[in-house]
């Protein structure tokens, strides 16, 4: 039973501490005739990460392109708590935006969304794509303030000085100027997850991350993301990398045909797997030949 | 061999150009700024799902491709009188190359719009913008980069389609030379000449065509 399940006799102070950041229940989505995801409950907690695995086409990434709006789901709920201290992303109110993270936000999708409700939750979290999408006719900083500047409205100076703050920290503080396709593939994935972090979103949104580099470039971004993970950042992972996922998630959840099919503990989950499916697919990952 | 009479050439020289620079050029800049807000208007109404706008778009652009541009200005400048709507000669031929322009360079920007990859879209929604300003900031720039070379060609095709614009009285290069021709009889001379100032123009524009694309290709790996 996780800490939410609880009944809200606690304190405040203690309900804002233990509730989880994020809840998904009953998500369902399809493309046409085709079921993608059947119904698909999960939660994650402040400042904990949650790896997503499975097979190809079993609905992993539907699912986190569900968390950030980029799919319209057809049924169930998905809800994001309030921002706290702890949150590491943004605090409050982003000025201008219109949007208020200092309240909860709970999409009911079984009936018709307005944009507003949909922009609110959109707002909640910040994705890292696989093929990363930098804007290519931005330089990497403009990549990265564009959002802040132009869709939060926050002043260019501060924006500016804490986007080269977080280049600094990725050691791509002389690239600010480049253009991505001057950048290497790691690189570009080092500024899509700068151009995320500058959102100061609640949740961060990691899709197959490294699926696309080159494997010794694979390093540098997954060192990145197990050091946010370590700050406290709170993250949804879908990935293949089986040795990443063990050591930077505290649970993993198998995905299968559009269902979760098992979830706990990466070392529970990883060796003693409770599920046929999951010992398949671990199986099939584990020995290739 | 029969020698070239010079003294015509050059003195028809400057008034054939004073036809560019007050007709050709000015109508061509012209309906090409119109045409070019109109097809952008029509590639959007194109790519809506709305049903009913991206039939209207449909609609006029095969139209407006299906026709002969002479024809169309026909219609507008000696056609319409006729229902009792009377338009000059120069508004008339704005009026006809706007709305030709219109209709092929909506075709390029929404061929333009759709190469610039999907998750161009997604990263600009990921981000927290509202579809127009995806499209205006994000989308926008880089189809401008893949619509230059052909909207040059609409745009070269243009400037050489105004003088047809002659034949609804508008003052321009290629009417400049009919005039000089027809009392001059030295109409292989006359009109080779006018062809020359054609393509000098259309040199300047393929140049402009060169810069444009250099400046827009500044951020792409080559």
């Amino acid at each position: 039973m996780s800490p939410a399940d609880l009944p809200t006799s606690t304190s405040q102070a203690d309900a804002a501490a233990s509730a989880a950041l994020l809840r998904v229940r009953g998500l369902q989505k399809s493309f046409g005739s085709n079921r993608v995801l059947e119904s698909v409950d999960l939660t994650v907690g402040r400042g904990r990460v949650l790896a997503l695995i499975g097979p190809s086409g079993s609905g992993k990434t539907t699912i986190l392109r569900c968390l950030n709006g980029l799919e319209l789901p057809d049924g169930g709920t998905i809800e994001v708590a309030a921002a706290a201290d702890t949150d590491r992303g943004r605090v409050g109110q982003a000025p201008g935006r219109g949007t208020n993270t200092a309240v909860p936000v709970n999409v009911d999708f079984t009936v018709k969304t307005t944009s507003k409700q949909r922009a609110d939750l959109r707002d909640r979290s910040a994705m890292v794509f696989q093929h990363y999408n930098l804007f290519p006719h931005k330089t990497v900083l403009q990549n990265v303030i564009e959002g802040p500047v132009v869709v939060q409205r926050r002043p260019v100076a501060e924006v500016t000085a804490e986007a080269l703050a977080l280049l600094e920290r990725v050691g791509l503080t002389d690239k600010q100027g480049s253009f991505p396709f001057e950048l290497s593939g790691g690189q570009q994935q080092r500024v899509g997850i700068v151009r995320a972090l500058a959102l100061r979103p609640q949740l961060l949104l990691f899709d197959e991350p490294t699926s696309a580099l080159d494997p010794e470039l694979v390093g540098d971004v997954l060192r990145l993301i197990k050091e946010l993970a370590d700050e406290g950042w709170s993250m949804v992972i879908v990935t293949h990398e089986l040795e990443f996922a063990r050591e930077v998630a505290h649970e993993i959840a198998f995905v299968d045909g559009g269902t979760i099919v098992e979830h706990g503990e990466p070392k529970q989950l990883l060796r003693h797997p409770q599920q046929q499916r999951t010992r398949q697919f671990l199986h099939r990952l584990l020995n290739p030949f | 061999m029969i020698q070239p009479d010079w003294e015509l050439f050059f003195g028809s020289f400057w008034p054939m150009v004073d036809g560019a620079v007050r007709g050709t050029i000015p109508l061509a800049l012209t309906s090409f700024a119109i045409g070019l807000v109109l097809a952008l208007v029509l590639a959007l109404m194109r790519l809506s799902t709305k049903r009913w706008l991206s039939g209207i778009a449909r609609g006029y652009i095969s139209i407006v491709r299906g026709t002969p541009l002479l024809v169309q200005l026909f219609v507008i400048f000696y056609g319409l009188p006729s229902v009792g709507v009377l338009i000059d000669p120069w508004p008339s031929a704005i009026v006809a190359f706007s709305i030709n322009v219109g209709g092929y360079a909506a075709e390029v920007i929404r061929a333009a719009i759709l190469s610039v990859p999907k998750g161009q879209w997604e990263a600009a929604y990921m981000i927290g913008m509202s579809h127009r300003r995806a499209l205006t900031r994000i989308i926008l720039p880089q189809a401008a980069r893949v619509s230059v070379p052909p909207l040059s060609n609409t745009f070269i095709s243009l400037v050489k389609d105004t003088s047809l614009a002659s034949l609804i009285l508008v003052t321009d290069l290629f009417r400049e030379a009919q005039q000089i021709a027809s009392f001059s009889n030295e109409f292989m001379l006359i009109y080779l000449e006018a062809a020359l100032i054609y393509w000098v123009i259309c040199l300047v524009l393929s140049t402009g065509q060169g810069f444009l694309e250099k400046r827009l290709d500044r951020y792409v790996a080559r």
